[in-house]
């Protein structure tokens, strides 16, 4: 069994890095940025899934990405910084300053927490907007360096830059993997399903709230670097609520269970988007039914249907004698009773 | 100067209170956080604008109407999307956040997203003055409407059996349901009033600001902040808080500018919950 499904990962694997090498050179360049977006938000949304593992949602998210975006744009912009030590430091400044907010943030749950972190990035966001130096203020920055080239490789091509975005995703999507599957990931899934018998075993919960918090805005702060040097300027807006109510939908119509399930979230809506394309101005409409259809009838996420379907196969079969079968731990699914 | 930033600030309280009022009771009751709440004030503002303003309808007709229209939205989106989420914070709170995109996008598409709707004011330029203090009469509308709405709903939570009820369920609702409440009406009229609320601050607002679609996120923040620290579910607390807060930013804002008062506000509410997570009259955990 357990052969079985790393086999199969290997070969999604190997099938999405055939693919991710090949298709930049069939489409055209706008589809090429697109996916290049897309791989901003793949990070966003797997590190957001990180800090979701405590069991709190964080609405800090786009604002730390933002962070890092906005260092990176002044590092490399006023500074005149190559665009590498920039995606470290910049990486580690939205660190930084998701340290800072985890301060009053670790010592809150629940509504108090949304509120708090809503609040930590506005308060952020505020500055931006308020400081024209150095932030630009409500227009933001412009001008913002693109990374260069290495030989005879030019950085500022959509298709080299889609090569970068990729390779830094799936060496960030590799950490974010072993950090899940590490013993500080087990201690976070433990936080969330039991908080007081993880505190009776004398684990630091406050600590590892911070933890999280630090390493999933770090992970944001990378999302934000690639984004800003693939695109001409930013602004404050770029990082505020309403972009942090679309990472939501991605995140919730995947699912939180999965590492996978946010990412495949964010996939299909990115093509669903495409697809609407004539149809813009009825998406958040579409996107608001997505939200509570998923809520209420596949409160799992996308990646709850092949279980559902399998265990409803099952239940024909068996005349409804199945029994649950739960291969996955981590998942708390909430099967609907008939 | 004082005697009107102490005018302004008390307007400005009595607003948020009976935006807050109806959040914390359905917060208390359901234990879920309508981020919706805000829409349900758009969507008051706009009965306004479309039987008073577009339609000639009597300004009080209207004002009636759109209280009762909004209040049972509220009590029919309880049933469809929020009652099978009932006590779950996270799924109850994204649900909500799907609502907010639908009725922005509906009333978007019905009446138009571009312009910024006026609404001509029921009692054209008239002021009131005392001493060296002025105030149009919109605005007076405003404060007595917000107190006396709050004051019918104290007198209707500790006086009927219904809100005596809603109190029970909201304190403990396994214990309330042994006693033979039903928790799903509780719910339900908890959303009709909240909503309601929400939707007579639309109303009473209406012609003072300009009514879009996107309205409600200007209050729906504020609502919250004033939830929290007022402590969650807490009725006196929100009203407090509101109060805290209707001072603090008609000062803010008057001694600075609206950004900076939005800044301290929030750097303070950081503060205030790192301190005091379970606000200023909630108990804690």
């Amino acid at each position: 069994m357990r052969n079985s499904k790393t086999l199969t990962t290997t070969l999604v694997l190997v099938v999405l890095a055939v693919v991710g090498a090949v298709l930049p050179f069939l489409l055209s360049h706008y589809y090429v940025d697109l996916l290049t977006m897309l791989f901003v938000n793949i990070i966003l949304v797997s590190s957001f899934r990180l800090i979701t593992i405590i069991g709190d949602w964080s609405l800090a998210h786009l604002p730390l990405m933002g962070a890092g975006a906005y260092a990176s744009a002044l590092i490399t912009g006023t500074l005149g910084w190559p665009f590498w030590p920039s995606l470290l430091l910049s990486a580690i400044i939205a660190g930084v300053i998701a340290l800072l907010m985890s301060v009053p943030l670790s010592r809150t749950t629940g509504f108090s927490f949304f509120i708090a972190s809503y609040a930590a990035g506005e308060a952020m966001r505020l500055c931006w907007t308020r400081f024209r130096q150095p932030f630009g203020g409500h227009t933001g920055l412009a001008n913002i360096p693109d990374p260069g080239s290495i030989g005879a490789v030019d950085f500022s091509r959509p298709i080299p830059y889609y090569f970068l975005a990729l390779l830094i995703t799936a060496v960030c999507l590799w950490l974010m993997y072993r950090v899940c599957r590490s013993r500080i990931g087990a201690t976070f899934h433990a936080i969330h399903s039991q908080k007081s018998l993880a505190r009776a075993l004398g684990i630091n919960v406050v600590k590892y709230k911070m933890l999280v918090f630090v390493i999933g805005g770090f992970f944001a702060g990378v999302a934000g670097v690639i984004l800003v040097h693939r695109m001409w300027a930013i602004s404050p807006n770029q990082f505020g609520f309403t972009p942090t109510l679309y990472l939501l939908v991605w995140v919730v119509f995947g699912g939180t269970g999965t590492f996978a399930g946010p990412i495949i979230g964010v996939s299909v809506l990115t093509l669903i988007d495409q697809l609407l394309d004539p149809l813009a101005e009825w998406l958040p409409m579409f996107y608001g039914a997505i939200l509570i259809l998923t809520l209420l009838f596949l409160p799992e996420g996308l990646e709850g249907v092949p279980k559902r379907l399998q265990s409803w196969y099952r239940r024909r079969q068996d005349g409804g004698k199945a029994s649950e079968d739960s291969t996955t731990p981590e998942n708390v699914t909430t099967e609907e009773q008939d | 100067m004082i005697g009107q930033t102490i005018a302004n600030a008390l307007i400005t309280s009595a607003f948020y209170a009976l935006v807050a009022v109806g959040l914390t009771l359905v917060f208390g009751v359901m234990k879920i956080v309508n981020f919706a709440h805000g829409e349900f004030y758009m969507l008051g503002a706009y009965a306004i604008y479309v039987l008073y303003a577009r339609n000639s309808w009597p300004y009080f007709a209207a004002l009636v109407m759109g209280i009762v229209l909004v209040g049972i939205l509220g009590a029919v989106t309880e049933r469809i999307i929020f009652r099978p989420l009932r006590g779950q914070l996270i799924p109850g709170f994204i649900a909500s956040i799907g609502l907010v995109f639908i009725l922005q996008v509906a009333v978007g598409r019905l009446w138009g997203v571009g312009k910024m709707k006026r609404v001509p004011a029921p009692y054209k330029g008239e002021v009131v003055r005392v001493g060296g203090v002025s105030v149009d009469v919109q605005r007076i509308m405003v404060f007595v409407g917000a107190i006396v709405l709050i004051a019918i709903l104290i007198l209707f939570l500790n006086r009927t059996r219904i809100g005596r009820a809603l109190r029970a369920s909201a304190q403990d609702a396994t214990a309330a349901a042994l006693q033979g409440i039903s928790v799903n009406r509780a719910s339900a009229i908890a959303m009709l009033i909240g909503c309601a609320m929400a939707g007579a601050a639309g109303a009473l607002m209406a012609p003072v600001m300009s009514v879009y679609p996107y309205m409600g996120g200007m209050v729906i923040w504020m609502a919250f902040v004033i939830v929290i620290i007022g402590g969650q579910g807490n009725l006196k607390g929100a009203i407090l808080a509101s109060a805290l807060f209707g001072f603090l930013d008609t000062i803010l804002t008057t001694v600075f500018d609206s950004t900076i008062s939005n800044l301290l506000i929030t750097v303070f509410l950081l503060v205030f919950l790192a301190i005091r997570p379970q606000g200023l009259l909630g108990h804690a955990e």
